[in-house]
């Protein structure tokens, strides 16, 4: 009987104090911020940068950021479509967020909570993806290239996405590990419309992936950092801002625009998911993004291009005027934008590239 | 009252089971059987596995050439460590086990700094004026990944049935005139061998629907079953094709299992008899 009655009091004492902690921490009303975004795609306070989120959770107390990553846009969307999870900002690139908008996956933001808003350049308004400025507020944008090792890489060689290619290196190459870059840099290598809709297009995009493959070394994403760093590979296409990273890291990296063929010009921006619980609380993250001096000291260290001309000034003047960040009209003269696809068309990319991945 | 007392015991257990082996299992079952667009019944996605077959097969292969390699090189180490005395016995068996408390995948990264082209080994063998070697990104660096993290699930079965091997059987055998060949392929070796089974399939399992240690060790056309699995729901977009496969994976992984224990449940029965 005894040990009966000590068995209830000890239950009824643990469940108190369950209780009591639960109280405890809905008096404070302490409300976590779900942010996913790319991995290596905000400043994190290492190197005397500014600790973006730190800066942001100082700001607001009460606000607690529960932050993760991915490497891909389409390991995003994978993620979301599948349900079942909560994420309350989500920083896609334009084509990505014209699909997911198109498919209702955003919710419209509240403009009211983002005042800061105004600071972002005309250019960057009315977009393709976004005609009417009602789902995504832009958070970078940029450029995609060929990064390449001048110690090893004959600058003859250096002409063009056939580098990627070229078999005097193979094994020393990198890829995209994602369908959508993959397929732009064989599109513009062999003449196609990026974002064409064809089927034999994309068929002989997949064909020009699969006799690539041998020669590829790894297919990446953010792994590519320490692989061009250390000079385990020595080409990879791969994103403008990144590229500045690296050469931090390594100076004998080189960055080149393949002009006359073309290249991809994007804009990441920052939008609001349909399974948002704390949609207030994302704004005002988006907003606090958008600062000028929040943005300028996040894209000295990202090496990203921002769309908020006001944040130059409180930039690193060397980052702020970099040709590789900031390239020309010239440069620029053939770059062009994914644009959203229909969805029977993303699926068939999809398709096509697994089918190249795993075979 | 004792066999209430059992049932009451393994509730918890069934309902642990019921609730994360069957449900999901019926999940995936579910998601196998239907289109990734209409959610209608179908069996498109298990036809499409078609395309997968020299993927399946090259798993099969690299799986079964590292529980062959396990054996091997397993094979004697348990042998020594049940032979040794008991307080050696259980600091070997200890150190067997000691690498199994590492993730596998810092283990597995831990090759890749070894064996790649600007890895360690690659260094020092530039610094003594030798050529460079191509070690990472081979089939056999995978195999090697392989053998290198289920040694242990391979050399615990071992042990665990050599130890108890009567020491008398092996003594009558060389007093009735076997050479030391004969004793252990006639004695010892048969005696082994619910451990060699076990311990091929516990390597086999987890080596076949393995993931990691293929890309990061492998080449970009050493692709296994669970490399195309994670793809296909990570970045593929298409669920119900990986639960499909997923699912041809169990169904193989049993079916293995089951060849397995039809050849011990045979051997130990002619051993007793």
């Amino acid at each position: 009987m005894r040990k009966v009655v000590s068995f209830i009091l000890s239950v009824c004492l643990v469940f108190g104090c369950l209780a009591m902690l639960s109280g405890c921490g809905s008096n404070e009303e302490k409300i976590t911020l779900y942010v996913y975004n790319w991995g290596q795609y905000i400043s994190e306070g290492d190197e005397d940068s500014l600790d973006v989120i730190a800066a942001f959770e100082e700001k607001y107390p009460n606000i607690h950021v529960q932050y993760s990553t991915y490497d891909s846009n389409e390991i995003m969307y994978s993620k979301l479509a599948a349900g079942g999870i909560t994420v309350d900002l989500i920083i896609p690139s334009d084509y990505m967020i014209g699909r997911m908008a198109q498919e209702g996956m955003l919710k419209e933001l509240n403009f009211d909570n983002i005042p800061n808003y105004k600071y972002v350049d005309e250019a960057f308004k009315n977009t393709s993806y976004d005609p009417d400025n009602k789902y995504s507020v832009p958070y970078t944008w940029g450029t995609v290239g060929i990064i390449y090792n001048t110690k090893y890489v004959d600058e003859a060689d250096v002409t063009g996405w056939e580098l990627l290619w070229n078999e005097k290196y193979a094994g020393k190459i990198l890829m995209f590990d994602n369908s959508r870059d993959a397929f732009g840099i064989a599109q513009y290598l062999l003449g196609y419309d990026v974002n064409t809709t064809d089927e034999d297009a994309l068929k002989a995009c997949t064909e020009k992936l699969k006799e690539q493959k041998p020669v590829v070394q790894q297919y990446v994403m953010d792994q590519i950092f320490s692989v061009m760093e250390n000079e385990e590979a020595w080409i990879a296409p791969y994103y403008a801002g990144d590229y500045l990273t690296m050469a931090e890291e390594n100076p004998d990296l080189a960055f080149y625009f393949p002009q006359e063929q073309g290249f991809n010009i994007f804009i990441d921006a920052m939008c609001i998911p349909t399974c948002c619980q704390q949609q207030e609380a994302a704004e005002l993250f988006i907003n606090f993004l958008c600062d000028p001096e929040v943005s300028g000291s996040n894209m000295d260290y990202l090496g990203y291009s921002t769309p908020i001309s006001a944040a130059k000034e409180y930039m690193d003047p060397e980052v702020a005027s970099s040709p590789i960040a900031y390239p020309d009209d010239n440069t620029l003269r053939n770059a062009t934008s994914f644009s959203f696809l229909p969805g029977d068309t993303s699926r068939l990319m999809e398709n096509l590239f697994m089918e190249m991945r795993n075979s | 009252m004792k066999k209430r007392n059992s049932v009451l015991l393994s509730t918890p257990y069934i309902l642990w089971m019921i609730a994360f082996t069957l449900i999901p299992l019926g999940v995936v079952a579910y998601y196998s059987l239907t289109d990734p667009s209409t959610g209608a019944f179908t069996w498109g996605n298990l036809v499409n596995l078609r395309m997968y077959l020299p993927v399946m097969w090259q798993s099969i292969l690299y799986s079964l050439a590292a529980a062959f390699i396990c054996l091997l090189l397993g094979y004697p180490v348990a042998y020594y460590i049940a032979h040794t005395g008991a307080l050696t016995q259980k600091i070997l068996y200890m150190l067997v086990m000691l690498p199994m408390c590492m993730s596998f995948l810092l283990r597995t990264l831990a090759w890749v700094g070894l064996l790649q082209d600007t890895g360690i080994i690659n260094n020092i063998l530039a610094a003594l004026g030798l050529s460079r070697l191509q070690m990472i990104r081979t089939p056999g660096a995978v195999v090697l990944g392989m053998v290198y993290n289920y040694l242990p699930y391979m050399i615990l079965p071992l042990y665990s049935t050599i130890v108890k091997i009567d020491d008398r059987l092996i003594e009558a055998a060389e007093d009735l005139g076997c050479t030391p060949v004969q004793t252990f392929a006639r004695v010892i070796l048969p005696l082994s061998k619910p451990g060699i089974l076990s311990g091929i399939t516990m390597v086999f399992v987890p080596a076949v629907s393995t993931f990691y240690i293929s890309q990061k060790l492998g080449g970009t056309d050493t692709v296994l079953i669970g490399d195309v699995i994670e793809r296909l729901f990570k970045q593929g977009n298409n669920p119900n094709l990986g639960a499909a496969l997923s699912l041809v994976l169990m169904l193989l992984v049993f079916v293995c299992t089951g060849i397995m224990n039809r050849f011990g449940a045979d051997k130990e029965g002619g051993v007793i008899a």
